[in-house]
């Protein structure tokens, strides 16, 4: 299965523009290379109209079947901005690429398609947006929080950098943290005996050079 | 967890977790079972969501590096190699190609490490305790070499923007050489021990099973994926650090063993033989290594200065043990990013578990559950509720037995 031809970045971009046209907004490449030999990686970026999400994602699985890598997103101030990272022609020697697809949502109307019915490995992704971005994914075959517990307060989402994001009291410094009143206070242990330890400790590490031990994990 | 858990007739509910039955990871999974028979799974991980995204976006890109060594125990190097590539990528350093040989190598130690640490979990699981003690055992020379490089067990601190923090001295090479001798001289061992036990191809042939279908659309990564028959190894595909330099190929299982099946058996396979790649890919990197700095700016307020003048967004990516590990980062000319998010390589593989597990029995779970070797965090009771009544606790002692005892009855047979 999946037999297409292989294509370049640039021509992967040309397809797009070719079938979206004004509904592109950006689209562009970077590369970069590493190493002595600076074999190149290469990076699509794409960013369209979002009621272009879906034909742009079926696209993709038209040049290729591509592995979602993850969904991530920026909070723009009015918009929130939905990065769906995507990763096509694994498999070949250095013939991979990443392409992420990009769209906008206001934060006025803050809803995306699922894309749980093209690609169902999406959901654990769609449903960390919803609770993180407060996004509403429509459609999605579960829409239960994911990572965030039952208890957390509704209506505040981490990753927002608005009114609805973590809010100052709810973040507790370590360092102004005491210990806790209403426990026992734990045994301080005694001074530890001086002089003898570092007279034991040196012809040790004299007479074997690699020291075993250290702390386990 | 649903609220139906006291449901009266069958299918059963059993609830396992928060915390887990094979590693000490918390995950919470609740079965729906037919008898012994699982018919349906469902799981709620986040019982060790920490908030790290948020922590890490009121820091400077510094000291984030050194909070992405803490994101996992047993990868010390992928997320903090990930993170310190999108940001090499945004700030358009330029990395030493001899900094890019020393994080390959410890990236290929890591692997061997995590390999070695899952095997001995795997024959945990599967009731081989012996065999455990000898994997962890064999496992301590990985640990020894990644501590005589960066000073540490985990937590390496290795590496840094534009580079890594501590040099390959001439005399660490014939350390990590003898390293590489003695895995040489085991591997053959290992896989008798792991392969050619019938009692173990019984346990793990054709249990689990992730179609090639499934892995795809499910977007599993690593040896999950590769045992499924999936050639998707970053390594392989997307050229970073040395690796544009070296010829590695995705490790699939080979015909010999009848070919990807995507069962348990086949993933032991795959690590196992990823382990031997890992001691030539070493040894390439030793072979090849160019001379030249490690670092492309040692002074952090001069470093810190470029940091905070970056503007643009980046991917940075690498083939941790556990698949593809990925961080995007977006910065905006502030001390911290704008946006990181973290993608480790459980993330991807967490779906898997629901094909796998449909239609095993309650005694594979600890090794169907392993076989992903989910990275999350730790294990102590099972609550089984059967026909309505008080829920009777099993213990992972008890989970475990059940697995052992069913090892047995294997062993008897043959």
């Amino acid at each position: 299965m999946n037999e297409t031809p292989h294509r370049t970045p640039q021509e992967i971009v040309d397809l797009y523009k070719a079938e979206f046209g004004a509904g592109i907004h950006d689209a562009r490449i970077t590369e970069r290379g590493e190493g002595v030999q600076k074999t190149k990686g290469y990076n699509i970026w794409i960013r369209l109209d979002r009621n272009l999400l879906k034909p742009a994602i079926k696209k993709l699985m038209d040049i290729r079947f591509p592995h979602l890598a993850v969904i991530a997103g920026n909070d723009l101030g009015t918009e929130i901005e939905l990065l769906y990272i995507f990763s096509v022609f694994y498999g070949t020697k250095f013939g991979e690429y990443m392409v992420t697809i990009g769209i906008r949502l206001p934060k006025t109307d803050l809803t995306v398609p699922t894309i749980t019915d093209l690609i169902p490995g999406a959901l654990i992704s769609e449903r960390e947006k919803q609770e993180f971005f407060g996004i509403t994914v429509t459609g999605i075959p579960d829409g239960r929080r994911l990572f965030l517990p039952d208890d957390f307060p509704q209506g505040v989402y981490p990753w927002r950098k608005d009114e609805t994001g973590i809010k100052p009291e709810m973040v507790r410094e370590l360092w102004a943290i005491d210990r806790p009143k209403d426990r026992p206070v734990p045994p301080v242990p005694e001074k530890p005996v001086p002089e003898k330890k570092p007279v034991e400790e040196v012809p040790a590490a004299e007479g074997k050079e690699k020291k075993t031990g250290g702390a386990p994990e | 967890m649903n609220g139906d858990t006291t449901k009266k007739s069958t299918p059963y509910t059993v609830p396992i977790g928060p915390v887990h039955p094979a590693l000490k990871e918390p995950v919470m999974f609740t079965f729906q079972m037919e008898g012994e028979v699982v018919k349906s799974v469902d799981f709620a991980p986040g019982n060790a969501h920490r908030g790290i995204e948020w922590m890490g976006m009121r820091r400077n890109p510094v000291q984030i590096v050194h909070l992405t060594d803490r994101i996992c125990g047993i990868c010390g190097i992928v997320h903090s190699l990930s993170f310190a590539r999108a940001v090499e990528q945004i700030a358009e350093i330029e990395v030493p190609p001899r900094a890019d040989y020393i994080r390959t190598i410890l990236h290929e130690l890591e692997r061997m490490q995590s390999h070695l640490l899952w095997a001995g979990v795997a024959a945990h699981e599967l009731g081989f305790d012996s065999l455990l003690f000898l994997s962890w055992r064999v496992r301590e020379q990985s640990m020894d070499l990644i501590e005589n490089l960066t000073g540490n067990r985990v937590n390496y601190g290795i590496v840094q923007i534009g580079g890594v923090r501590r040099d390959i001295s001439d005399d660490q090479r014939p350390i990590i050489e003898q390293g590489l001798a003695y895995y040489r001289g085991l591997l053959d061992q290992m896989k008798t021990v792991f392969l050619d036990d019938s009692t173990i191809r019984s346990r793990c042939r054709d249990h689990g099973v992730l179609t090639y279908r499934d892995a795809q659309l499910l977007c599993a990564v690593g040896p999950t994926a590769r045992a499924s028959g999936v050639a998707l190894d970053v390594r392989h595909d997307y050229p970073y650090c040395a690796y544009g330099d070296l010829d590695v190929h995705p490790v699939l299982p080979p015909q010999e063993f009848g070919g990807p099946k995507g069962d348990v058996y086949d993933r032991i396979i795959v690590r196992l033989l990823e382990i031997a790649q890992s001691i030539e890919i070493i040894q390439q990197c030793l072979d090849n290594m160019p001379t030249g700095e490690i670092l492309w700016e040692k002074k952090l307020p001069k470093l810190l200065l470029t940091l905070k003048k970056a503007q643009g967004e980046a991917i940075g990516r690498v083939e941790a043990p556990r698949g593809e590990c990925m961080h995007y980062v977006r910065m905006d000319g502030n001390d911290a990013p704008a946006s990181w998010k973290v993608k480790a390589s459980t993330y991807s593989n967490l779906m898997s578990w629901i094909p796998m597990l449909k239609g095993e029995q309650l005694a594979d779970i600890p090794i169907i559950v392993a076989s992903i070797d989910p990275c999350m965090s730790c294990t102590d009771r099972v609550s089984v509720i059967r026909d309505g009544g008080s829920p009777g606790y099993l213990t992972k002692e008890e989970l475990t037995r059940l697995s052992i005892e069913k090892t047995r009855r294997i062993e008897q047979c043959h």
